[in-house]
């Protein structure tokens, strides 16, 4: 693969690995026993692929709608899609269900980020390195913002102090733009921050 | 000697070294994670940062986490961030780089000559000095 296609495709990749927040909301169709059915609404997770996004769509109203509406994709409707975002670090939790390879296991997983998306993004990469563990696989049950008492992982809670300070060990010499890269150089870094 | 001199720590100052805020001085405001950092200045957006896109400066300001704006600014005034930036052999460092790559041919060529001069000088100070000291 060429250089340029292969920075391309990296390029596109992470694009595609940036998560969205969705909220859908939906309902079943209105019929003559049932005006004003119930509006469900649920928040998803995917990525810029609209392949994904339908996916997940069908997802919801499949699962969620016929189990708790008898609600079939062809009798429901969904009636608005936004999406959020704020700026401040805060901890957060996750319940999640995953499916490994012997069956279904439940998780929390708590992780410190400024968005809700930033979690979720952080919740699936790490699931998928450490557990090996694919996006279809994962279902998110419940997300919630937990004060820092509340904090069970000590890898976030290592973070809660207001006096906090260590140094950075390595300092990794990098040029300032990729374009600036070279293979090849003439001395051996000093990594000594 | 411990061999840190420089920590990451909330109002450290440090420079963007990669990305789109390339060469600008940031406040670190609060630590996200083991590898990112909030990170404000008062011509940007408050954001998180990776550490590996921050170098730190020896240049620290005494602010709480997570100040206001209004609350970021006013201590960066009074330590002179920028005077003490611009001030030191780093900072005087990169202004020159910067100089320098903006010059057209005339200032290449005035600058050479400038050089010439200047070495033309210490060249006649040692020279003196040499005859001194074999006299």
């Amino acid at each position: 693969m060429k250089k340029m296609e292969l920075f391309d495709t990296l390029f596109w990749f992470y694009l595609w690995l940036q998560f969205h927040q969705y909220q859908v909301v939906g309902r079943a169709h209105p019929t003559e026993s049932d005006e004003h059915p119930k509006i469900y609404r649920m928040k998803l997770w995917a990525t810029n692929e609209f392949s994904d996004f339908w996916v997940l769509l069908n997802i919801f109203i499949k699962y969620f709608l016929r189990k708790l509406k008898k609600a079939k994709k062809s009798n429901s409707q969904v009636l608005t899609i936004n999406e959020k975002n704020p700026t401040k670090i805060k901890n957060y939790g996750i319940w999640l269900r995953y499916q490994s390879c012997i069956g279904y296991h439940n998780m929390y997983k708590g992780y410190r980020d400024t968005t809700l998306n930033g979690v979720v993004k952080q919740m699936y990469t790490k699931m998928a390195s450490r557990h090996r563990v694919r996006f279809p696989c994962i279902q998110i049950i419940k997300i919630v913002t937990i004060p820092a008492k509340l904090c069970k992982r000590d890898n976030s809670k290592q973070f809660h102090n207001s006096k906090i300070k260590f140094p950075l060990v390595v300092k990794k010499v990098r040029p300032p733009t990729r374009k600036l890269k070279t293979t090849y150089k003439a001395s051996r870094p000093n990594l000594f921050m | 000697m411990y061999p840190f001199k420089r920590y990451v720590e909330i109002g450290r100052v440090a420079l963007v070294n990669y990305g789109k805020d390339y060469g600008k001085l940031v406040v670190i405001v609060d630590v996200v994670d083991q590898n990112r950092a909030l990170v404000d200045a008062p011509d940007m957006v408050r954001s998180q940062m990776n550490f590996k896109r921050l170098t730190l400066t020896d240049i620290k300001i005494d602010i709480n986490r997570v100040p206001k704006k209004k609350t970021l600014i006013d201590p960066m005034e009074k330590a002179c961030v920028k005077n003490k930036w611009e001030n030191s052999s780093w900072g005087r460092k990169l202004i020159v780089q910067k100089r320098q790559a903006s010059l057209n041919d005339f200032g290449r060529f005035k600058l050479m000559l400038a050089k010439i001069k200047k070495a033309g000088m210490v060249r006649q100070e040692l020279a003196k000095l040499k005859k001194e000291i074999a006299a």
